[in-house]
């Protein structure tokens, strides 16, 4: 075999699936608005799909264990809220808003990890718990109301202005996390053991591994990556408000899947989850530039993902 | 063995197989006797009636949870077929009787075809059933919206009061329509081959299919009747509040506790155990929750909180069994 086939069958079918739909998008995109093609509209495209990709890579990492993080939204508002209400603290310096932000997130990540390791309570109903727990400590915080304090110029900077190439500096934010998370899942032991507990937590186990401590860790990483988010988020639009990250977890799901991690955990490439977040943004791009209404989008959304699936993400037969 | 002993033992096993759900009725019945002692106004058939209206309507939308949960599965579009079946309701209930139980059929019957589109997603399209659900949620939320832009609706008040009301003021009607469901839907289900093939199917899906049991039909009846479920819900939605919204939140609200309640009504999330009238109990339990933090005067801000904390401590009690585990190497799977 040449080693252009040996290529090509380490890129996955999934992946390959992924950057067709995307190309197939940006077609239609093209045909139906001249500037959708534009190098400016793109990189927007991309400034946008960078807040997605922040939180799906932490989903990505908790779904190649085979669990699954339903904390998402609340943990978003959380970490855009902290972010804000620190740089509006009189006795904090302004610098500490993004890392206090995502230390907030990182400790539900932490109470998350060790519901799921040490409790062994499923992740579905134990991140949905802590989510709960942060929605009601948010109410708490603002009173119910929209919070009055601003981002910091650093989470504007970071999140809205071009200060390298003329590239947004999200876009670069997302390159830095996703670069490091490869090297984490590709290069470390501590990868590999993420892979293998997807494919079975009792052979890590009989093999001396720490399962435990794997999964916490990738649940606190999955946390604060989601406050991170928020704290763009908050940057983005200079403020935190109630459920800012309630749009995000359908999304961040649908990306993940949609580029080839299995949902049962073990398989799944991060260039994989980068195609499925571009993916997810542009489909969500087109169909709001094709003047819908609101029903009519998310019917398509929904549908359009069902589809996608069928097409590449389909399940094995069960035969025996 | 004497009869007097073997019926011990089975009574000792059926309790040993049923303490989740007995749990779930024991925490109901102590929480609601608290709740109606602390009331103001006690244990009067209007508190009695409102409690019950807000219990069934999540106990609707959870027993529909329950059914794909037994095989394994999940259905994260529960909240969304009940909004949208609100939605539908809420254009379809006006007018006189005839009309009104021409709209209740239509909008039972789209709950059955929203079941129908998740079955065949999940059965025939082999999607994960997490994923698969939420894009059809996506959908179904779409479909609330195309139907109600903005919220309002015509509803006949003369059944809305019937539906949410007590008979000869004793019995409120929708506990009469939620042991009806158990009674006609749920309890027919379980006895029926594909009731008893979705346990088998959510024990080990392969030893099911090894042995011959009708995997596929039993997980495609789930989600249909999860659909059917959802309706219901819908429609006392909608006799409650007159009216129809699409509210995504209330959707996405709903269908977070269902699952809560589905655990909490002793149902394994890992499919096989369980079943719809521990369900039940759960979604009353999370309801009284939310009724005693009224009646002890909680701060109503700090309510969700409360709540949270609560559901985090009702879903951690069942790590008690790890203490029982032998070998460390059980605890992995």
């Amino acid at each position: 075999m040449s080693a252009a086939g040996a290529m090509f069958r380490r890129i996955d079918r999934a992946l390959l699936a992924a950057v067709g739909c995307i190309v197939v998008l940006l077609i239609a995109g093209a045909l139906y608005d001249r500037n959708f093609l534009s190098p400016d509209y793109l990189l927007q495209q991309l400034q946008v799909a960078s807040f997605l990709g922040v939180i799906a890579t932490g989903v990505m990492l908790v779904v190649l264990l085979g669990h699954i993080d339903l904390s998402i939204p609340w943990v978003v508002t959380l970490g855009g809220m902290m972010s804000t209400a620190a740089a509006g603290h009189q006795g904090l310096a302004g610098s500490l808003a993004i890392p206090f932000a995502v230390a907030c997130g990182f400790g539900i990540g932490i109470v998350n990890g060790i519901g799921v390791a040490y409790l062994r309570v499923p992740s579905m109903i134990f991140t949905l718990a802590t989510n709960a727990i942060a929605q009601g400590l948010m109410i708490v915080h603002t009173s119910g109301f929209a919070p009055e304090d601003h981002a910091t110029p650093t989470m504007h900077l970071l999140a809205v202005e071009r200060s390298i190439l003329g590239i947004p500096n999200a876009v670069w934010v997302w390159a830095a996390i996703g670069a490091g998370t490869v090297v984490l899942l590709r290069r470390t032991p501590f990868g590999r053991r993420v892979y293998a507990i997807g494919n079975s937590e009792r052979a890590v186990f009989l093999s001396r591994g720490n399962v435990r401590r794997v999964v916490v860790a990738c649940f606190a990483i999955a946390g604060s990556c989601s406050a991170f988010a928020g704290v763009l988020l908050a940057g983005y639009s200079t403020k935190a408000y109630q459920a800012m990250g309630d749009p995000y977890v359908l999304p961040a799901i649908a990306a993940v899947v949609l580029g080839g991690t299995s949902i049962l955990g073990g398989r799944g490439s991060y260039l994989g989850t980068v195609a499925g977040v571009v993916l997810v943004t542009l489909l969500q791009s087109i169909l709001s530039i094709v003047q819908m209404p609101e029903a009519g989008r998310q019917i398509i959304y929904g549908a359009v993902i069902i589809v996608m699936l069928l097409v590449y993400g389909r399940g094995p037969k069960v035969v025996s | 063995m004497s009869d007097a002993r073997l019926r011990a033992q089975d009574f000792r096993y059926w309790l040993a197989s049923h303490r989740g759900p007995l749990l779930a009725v024991a925490l109901f019945v102590a929480m609601f006797a608290l709740f109606v002692t602390k009331h103001p106004a006690g244990a009067s058939a209007n508190v009695i009636n409102t409690a019950a209206n807000k219990g069934a309507l999540l106990a609707f939308v959870a027993m529909a949870q329950t059914l794909p949960v037994l095989t394994g599965g999940l259905d994260l579009s529960v909240g969304s077929v009940f909004v949208m079946t609100n939605c539908l309701a809420s254009t379809l209930m006006a007018g006189t009787p005839a009309h009104v139980a021409l709209g209740v059929a239509i909008v039972l019957a789209s709950g059955l075809v929203c079941g129908v589109l998740n079955g065949l997603v999940v059965m025939f399209g082999r999607l994960q059933p997490i994923i698969a659900t939420l894009a059809t949620g996506a959908m179904y939320g779409g479909v609330a919206l195309w139907l109600r832009p903005a919220p309002g609706g015509d509803v006949n008040e003369d059944f809305a009061d019937f539906m949410t009301g007590s008979l000869h003021d004793l019995v409120p009607f929708s506990i009469v329509v939620l042991v009806g469901a158990v009674v006609v839907i749920w309890l027919p289900y379980r006895r029926s081959v594909l009731g008893r093939a979705a346990y088998a199917v959510g024990s080990s899906e392969q030893a099911a299919y090894m042995s011959g049991v009708p995997v596929a039909r039993a997980k495609f009846l789930a989600y249909v009747l999860a659909g059917l479920f959802a309706a219901i819900a819908g429609l006392l939605l909608t006799c409650l509040t007159y009216s129809g919204e699409a509210n995504a939140l209330l959707g996405g609200s709903y269908t977070l506790n269902s699952i809560a309640a589905v655990v909490v009504g002793g149902t394994s999330l890992y499919g096989g155990t369980g079943g719809a009238i521990g369900t039940i109990f759960g979604a009353f339990v999370l309801r009284t929750i939310g009724d005693l933090l009224f009646v002890f005067d909680i701060d109503p801000l700090s309510q969700p909180l409360f709540l949270g904390v609560v559901l985090l401590i009702a879903v951690s009690l069942g790590s008690f069994r790890l203490l029982k585990v032998k070998k460390r190497v059980d605890l992995y799977r």
